[in-house]
């Protein structure tokens, strides 16, 4: 590993002014992720600043129903908080869905949105990778990528994002919050992720310096029930083949008032499925409507060999959830115990 | 500096203050020194073992103020003034081994032993996290969240325990021990939640 020096910031300003100062120095927060990177030699950064005990870890209610978690809030803090269990039960299952609660008591909110993909090629330095080395090629498509991408990928990338948290945070609107040298400014968290295209060594919009310094969740949205289900290998502990986070509220008529879909492992950002929510939308939502929206939805997948398996699986996978929160609805219309409305 | 390259370039140092099991330590170290190797290699607690070195085993796993981490993803620099126990800190100073220790022996709840350790800090911290009422992943919508002790059956075990392999499979004595454990400690709190002993009392 490099050698680096590492310093704990005071405050969020001293943290972006160290970092403005040197082009090669990088935050530190739970380390889960930056850390092992280190190790692997895939990061090599000069100096970290330590934000971890950064007064930011603050998950509260705002006065319009919505939440604002702080960017050093643990996972484990922010999945076991009562307006979080209460109110976002997609998110706080998606959050205790990965990793393990000994990494999850380490890695931070703000962390968790800049993880890097766990792609083996990204992760292996004697390999070609575009992401880690732009230029080199992509030794994914030609080998092992039962875990990677089949939407959004173009022909310099096909890594997947690894989050569970950041697919949960869609389907609720999230936004970022963001401090640097020019002030603070907030990313809608679809904003905040870009697409790999000709430059897949950029996970995100943010520039050196920029600081995440909170999420922000607008109340959920009236009367939905909600639901995050990860399909992996193994029953805990492994990252997602295909995950699932949706929101459903059914009108008294039966009909989709209400649709949000986001889907994990398939794509190298948490994927809103805005056509398959478009097509429910005031519609019927039997189970026959649901994959054939769906389907569409991955339309346009460019699955590999080794992956093409996760578009039915991801179709199956929504279809099931969100049948499940419709059943769940119908027999309780309401508003059950697990309703937002009663929480 | 050394004219041999990456490989050789000197380390840059940090010095770090370590209460460990009740000891202080004041300890200068390489900054890419892990709370692991520091805990290991300079502090001679080799109990905490080294498996995966990369957050995929569980076997380092120690209580960081109260917590349980993977020690091997921890830079001893972020560290800085935590209080850790490990697996040496769990029996008491007059050798009684710490409840679930006992419960391992009873339910032969290992083979070859590399993992213990850390199943059995993680353990310790897996009591106490359901014991403050945090949830886990297989927690019921409306239990979990608002203080009130979560029940220890198999499963939110097994759960809360995936995060430590074994590559003996000595799961079913492992799951056991951690209900025996849980239900003899009745939601006592992990080592390290509390005030630490005085280290002069320790020494003496």
């Amino acid at each position: 590993m490099r050698p680096f020096r590492y310093a704990r910031a005071e405050d969020p300003a001293e943290a972006v002014a160290a970092l403005a100062a040197d082009p090669e120095a990088r935050y530190l927060a739970g380390g889960t992720n930056l850390v092992d990177l280190m190790k692997l030699g895939v990061e090599t950064p000069a100096r970290l600043v330590d934000v971890r005990r950064l007064p930011l870890d603050a998950v509260e209610e705002t006065p319009d129903g919505g939440l604002r978690i702080g960017a050093t809030a643990t996972n484990t803090a922010l999945a076991g908080h009562p307006a979080v269990r209460g109110r976002y039960p997609a998110l706080s299952q998606a959050v205790l869905a990965g990793a393990s609660q000994q990494l999850r008591n380490l890695a931070t909110v703000g962390g968790n949105l800049l993880q890097r993909t766990r792609c083996l090629y990204f992760q292996d330095t004697g390999k070609p990778c575009n992401k880690r080395e732009p230029g080199t090629g992509c030794a994914a498509r030609e080998g092992e990528h039962r875990d990677l991408a089949v939407l959004g990928t173009s022909e310099h990338c096909v890594a997947s994002h690894p989050s569970d948290m950041a697919v949960a945070l869609a389907a609720y609107d999230a936004r970022v919050e963001v401090l640097s040298e020019a002030g603070a400014r907030r990313l809608a968290l679809q904003d905040f992720y870009r697409l790999p295209g000709d430059r897949p060594e950029r996970d995100t919009v943010l520039r050196h310096g920029d600081l995440i310094t909170a999420v922000e969740l607008p109340p959920p949205p009236p009367g939905v029930r909600a639901a995050y289900r990860k399909v992996r290998d193994r029953a805990s502990y492994a990252f997602a083949l295909v995950s699932v986070a949706a929101l459903l509220r059914r009108e008294p008529d039966g009909s989709v008032g209400e649709v949000r879909i986001a889907f994990g492992g398939v794509a190298p950002r948490p994927w809103r499925a805005r056509a398959a929510e478009d097509a429910l939308r005031g519609g019927p939502c039997g189970e026959q409507e649901l994959r054939s929206a769906l389907e569409r939805e991955f339309t346009e997948a460019r699955p590999l060999p080794g992956n093409a398996f996760k578009v039915g699986l991801a179709v199956r996978t929504a279809t099931r959830v969100l049948t499940d929160l419709a059943e769940a609805a119908a027999a309780t219309p309401h508003g059950g115990p697990h309703s937002q409305e009663d929480a | 500096m050394s004219a041999g390259g990456r490989r050789t370039r000197v380390g840059i140092q940090a010095t770090v203050e370590l209460m460990v099991n009740g000891d202080r330590h004041s300890l200068p170290v390489d900054t890419r020194t892990t709370l692991l190797d520091a805990l290991r290699e300079r502090l001679a607690l080799t109990g905490t073992k080294k498996g995966c070195d990369q957050g995929q085993c569980g076997a380092c796993t120690v209580l960081v103020d109260g917590a349980r981490v993977n020690s091997c993803l921890l830079l001893a620099v972020a560290a800085d003034g935590a209080e850790v126990v490990t697996v040496e800190g769990l029996a008491s100073p007059d050798g009684a081994l710490h409840p679930l220790q006992q419960a391992f022996v009873t339910h032969d709840a290992f083979q070859c032993g590399y993992c213990t350790p850390g199943q059995l800090c993680s353990g310790v911290g897996a009591i106490a996290e359901a014991a403050a009422g945090e949830p886990s992943l297989v927690t019921p919508p409306e239990a979990g969240g608002r203080g009130e002790p979560v029940p220890l059956g198999e499963e939110e075990i097994r759960e809360r325990m995936s995060g430590n392999l074994c590559r003996c499979a000595a799961y079913p004595g492992i799951a056991a021990a951690v209900a025996e454990a849980a239900a003899a400690l009745g939601g006592e709190p992990a080592p390290g939640l509390e005030p630490g002993p005085d280290p002069e009392e320790v020494s003496r």
